[in-house]
């Protein structure tokens, strides 16, 4: 790739961007912490971070779920979801404010919860050197499948060998399964631990879930707006944005089913160990958060991308993909930040600051990342499947 | 007989003209000149899908969709209002005290019997709409036509087409590089 090359000045000033709208964000986190304290710093630190670092999660979900299972619709997202899922194990940095401040924001870490027997029945788990040693052992995982599929995704580029893809798809099949185990209890200890009476074992695979969705947008809008540039105008085709869409809805669906039987069951039970979960997110103005995420992102998604005038058209798939990434920081903030407060909606000014400081700095490694290679994996022989192989109608 | 009634009784039996093409390309490329040429009731026939095949031969936009949202919306609001009708109307219980409209236990009866009622509709509707059951059809007529399920692709503009006409389309078929042009007989 040379310095002329258009997309790639467009990539290096959308790096540049990213890197000073996260440089600013820092510069007011910080001011945020002086003036607002620890506490709301790592609260609102916490739901960013996970949007964030979630991002990258989802895109290596996509990656082991594409080499297990094929399929033409992941050779345009290939190369960002790489890139995506070789941001994962940099976040481990961004974790550390967390980890050394862990009783700010996990109440089984504080002093009183040693008069706490439902937390003492869980101690053997829910201590500060497991979870810290749990943390570190997640991020080997996810580090080690996005080192070992991009090492053998750029020596594909280099030698063409057509054995790679079989190697990466015997990889990747036991490693979705590992992948999938890792992440539900990242997510456990990382969000649900927020409210440790509380258990719930579909909570796991719900975020992971939502955060695969959040990956498809993100990447499915970038494919389509560098779609009318080298190389991806010579090969994007409306099939490839009909099956993106389609893999999105089903996604999307999927989200909604896991996030409903979790409710279902708990509303059903109605019991009193489980129920605070949502009562602390329905009361309180918090249950008009919920139902705007019902509305956005389930009920609006769902009636948009049944039409195939949606999935089909670039700029309209675009408007979905952009309402889907904002829907998901709310759906995220939902999750993580009722935990902190009684049953009261809550908005912090650093709950806007945060994600852009993250983010930021995020998307400007991502772009970083998504440069040092070319962006489609011109050598791998699926690129070039004829039209006539697609048989989605 | 008249020569000019002879003629006006071959059109009758004639069902359309069949080109035979060996590549899907070839196929394609011939069904979008012959929609450009302003075609209408024409068909293909190929041993597999094609993208983009579907848009180029067909009238216009199907009526399937439309019955299949139809479809939807009515199995929803059954199935949800089959769940209200048996726990309030029909069998009202007290359940742990929670009220008789307990609605968020009708969700997935609810979204079951869309899917159920819309796939149901979607399924009958393609093949009613598809003329199916049809147990004759003139293409079959053709002894190469057989071969439209093993390796070649076949274009079919019917004589009821407007345009048709038996020499100019005859003409215009074979500009299209096809390896033969077949008359389907009725």
């Amino acid at each position: 790739m040379t310095a002329a090359d258009p997309v790639d000045t467009q990539l290096g000033q959308w790096q540049r961007w990213a890197l000073m709208a996260g440089i600013a964000g820092v510069l007011l986190a910080i001011a945020g912490y002086l003036l607002n304290g620890w506490t709301q710093f790592l609260r609102s630190y916490l739901f960013a971070f996970l949007f964030w670092t979630g991002m990258g999660l989802g895109c290596l979900a996509i990656l082991l779920l594409h080499h297990t299972v094929g399929g033409k619709w992941g050779m345009m997202i290939r190369r960002m979801c790489e890139a995506g899922a070789r941001m994962v194990p940099l976040m481990l940095v961004l974790f550390i404010p967390v980890l050394v401040s862990l009783p700010v924001l996990y109440s089984w870490d504080r002093p009183e919860a040693l008069h706490d027997p439902i937390i003492q029945g869980k101690a053997a788990y829910l201590n500060a050197p497991f979870m810290i040693a749990r943390t570190v052992l997640y991020f080997l995982v996810w580090g080690f499948y996005a080192w070992r599929l991009s090492r053998w995704s750029g020596e594909q580029d280099r030698t063409g060998d057509a054995s790679l893809i079989g190697k990466m798809r015997g990889a990747s099949a036991p490693g979705l399964v590992l992948f999938t185990f890792v992440t539900t209890f990242a997510f456990f200890d990382w969000i649900m631990a927020l409210e440790p009476h509380w258990f719930s074992t579909v909570y796991g695979a719900m975020f992971l879930i939502g955060q695969v969705l959040e990956s498809f947008a993100f990447t499915i809008a970038l494919v389509i707006v560098l779609g009318t540039r080298e190389p991806f105008s010579r090969y994007l085709t409306k099939q490839h944005l009909h099956d993106l869409g389609n893999m999105m809805f089903a996604f999307m669906v999927l989200w909604a089913y896991l996030s409903f039987s979790q409710f279902l069951i708990i509303w059903a039970g109605n019991l009193p160990d489980e129920n605070p979960w949502y009562l602390r997110r329905f009361r309180g103005g918090w249950g008009w958060v919920a139902l705007t995420i019902v509305v956005f992102n389930f009920a609006t998604p769902f009636v948009l991308l049944l039409m195939r005038g949606v999935k089909r058209n670039a700029q309209r798939l675009l408007a979905v993909c952009c309402l889907m990434l904002v829907i998901r920081i709310v759906d995220v903030y939902w999750i993580v930040e009722p935990s902190f407060y009684e049953q009261k909606l809550v908005v912090h000014w650093l709950d806007f600051v945060m994600p852009v400081a993250v983010g930021g700095l995020w998307l400007a490694g991502f772009f970083w990342q998504l440069r040092s290679r070319p962006l489609l994996p011109l050598r791998d022989e699926r690129l070039q499947g004829a039209p006539r192989e697609t048989v989605a109608f | 007989m008249h020569p000019q009634n002879r003629d006006a009784g071959e059109i009758a039996d004639l069902y359309g003209l069949l080109a035979e093409f060996d590549t899907a390309e070839g196929l394609l490329a011939a069904a979008e000149r012959a929609r450009e040429e302003g075609f209408r009731r024409m068909d293909a026939y190929t041993p597999m899908p094609i993208e983009g095949l579907a848009e180029a031969v067909a009238l216009g936009k199907t009526t399937v969709e439309k019955l299949v949202f139809v479809a939807g919306l009515l199995g929803a609001t059954g199935g949800f209002m089959l769940c209200w009708w048996m726990t309030v109307v029909a069998y009202p219980h007290n359940v742990a005290g929670r009220p008789l409209n307990s609605w968020p236990a009708y969700i997935p009866i609810t979204f079951e019997s869309m899917v159920l009622i819309a796939c149901l509709t979607a399924l009958i509707g393609m093949l009613m709409l598809n003329g199916m059951p049809q147990p004759y059809h003139p293409v079959f007529n053709v002894k190469e036509f057989e071969r439209a399920s093993i390796d070649r692709f076949f274009l079919c503009i019917e004589a009821r087409d407007p345009r048709f006409d038996r020499e100019a389309t005859r003409e215009f078929l074979e500009g299209l590089n096809p390896l033969e042009v077949m008359e389907v007989e009725k």
